[in-house]
């Protein structure tokens, strides 16, 4: 027969404190910071999901150098995802660390944007979301170093070395495979073409980015949309490409409404740490 | 992949102190080779600056040739500056 939940000493506990008049249940005044908690989610899980996708090329890359390369990447975004979602447990408050959002939650809680998400493909068109990941990361990553938050601040002023560095080198491939052999140029093309679409939900401004950004805390990422533009536009031009033609942006991300891919994603990210809860290095 | 031509990656560990030749990489060419270079060698803080150069570009001694190019120097212990009697005062030497 279903019964109540047993009432537990500290329950008890926590009824003698409150105050009167229903104020036991009324928020409390050091209620976690639910909006911070999201958007340092969709931080960490921007970092998280593309150093996942970028750790699938080790021991797969094109050459063994190219493969350092990815992986080095990989593992600048899963760091910077550690701090993230290491900082979001902490401002939730219960009990949640890095590694207990990363592994134990499914999909439809995930806060990355769509881009990150989306297949390697070939290394072409691996590069062509590097870059335009990465491009947009940077410009993020410089404005939040000013972020009034100060570990958000911190974390920043650290990753935009890193995330600069994944932007050159990321630009210096599409070029190359651009302005390349007819192969490499048809291939680099479709990859832009392929991430086109994923693009405008990276300048989404939703009630949550626009209240974190007039706290301070986060940064108006439509303030950068045009620079971003181009600095894509020349880029493609100097690796004598075509700008992909506009298409209907797909978006939903930030909701945690995500492609097909994800959830493939997840499942090999997350099946060790599920189906052995003790294991430890 | 297999077409690119291989660099030869010195690297200097502390500012002051010489660059040393630590290994190669295979690159399109020297913009990349220098990326490269810094994903393969410079990974553990091994470096503050790097040099690359076409392997191709290297003359190097010929090793049949060895005994005429460096055994003569084997008896010319004179040449090491290890004669002379320095003065107390001098310090750095």
């Amino acid at each position: 027969m279903p019964s109540l939940p047993p009432i537990r000493p500290e329950d008890e506990a926590r009824a003698h404190q409150a105050r009167g008049q229903g104020a036991f249940d009324a928020p409390a005044a050091d209620e976690p910071d639910l909006s911070l908690f999201e958007y340092a989610l969709r931080l960490g899980d921007d970092s998280l999901i593309l150093g996942q996708r970028l750790g699938e090329w080790t021991g797969h890359a094109p050459s063994v150098e190219v493969d350092l390369s990815l992986a080095n990447m990989a593992l600048d975004l899963v760091g910077q995802a550690t701090h993230f979602l290491g900082y979001a447990g902490k401002i939730e408050g219960r009990g949640r660390d890095g590694d207990k959002l990363a592994f134990h939650r499914d999909v439809l809680d995930f806060r990355n944007c769509l881009l990150v998400e989306q297949p390697n493909g070939d290394f072409a068109q691996t590069m062509a979301r590097q870059f335009l990941f990465s491009t947009w990361q940077k410009m993020l990553f410089d404005r939040l170093t000013a972020s009034a938050d100060e570990f958000i601040a911190s974390v920043a002023a650290k990753a935009v070395k890193e995330v600069t560095y994944h932007q050159e080198l990321s630009a210096e491939w599409v070029i190359r495979l651009g302005d390349g052999t007819e192969e490499s140029r048809r291939r680099m093309q479709d990859g832009l073409e392929w991430n086109w679409r994923f693009v405008p939900e990276l300048f989404e401004m939703d009630e949550l980015a626009s209240e974190a950004a007039s706290r301070g805390v986060g940064a108006d990422v439509s303030a950068f949309r045009p620079d971003y533009e181009r600095i894509v536009a020349d880029v493609v031009a100097e690796a004598t490409l075509d700008l992909p033609p506009q298409q209907r942006a797909v978006v939903g991300g930030r909701r945690g409404h995500h492609s097909e891919h994800l959830g493939h994603l997840l499942c090999a990210m997350q099946f060790l740490p599920r189906t052995y809860p003790d294991a430890t290095w | 992949m297999k077409d690119w031509p291989l660099w030869e990656v010195f690297v200097r560990s502390r500012g002051g102190l010489s660059h040393r030749h630590v290994g190669s990489v295979h690159a399109p060419d020297a913009g990349i080779a220098v990326r490269h270079a810094r994903d393969t060698y410079t990974r553990r803080m091994e470096g503050v600056s790097l040099w690359v150069v076409p392997s191709a570009s290297i003359t190097a001694s010929d090793p049949s040739d060895d005994a005429a190019m460096f055994d003569p120097a084997e008896d010319k212990v004179y040449r090491h500056a290890s004669f002379y009697n320095i003065p107390d005062h001098i310090k750095h030497i």
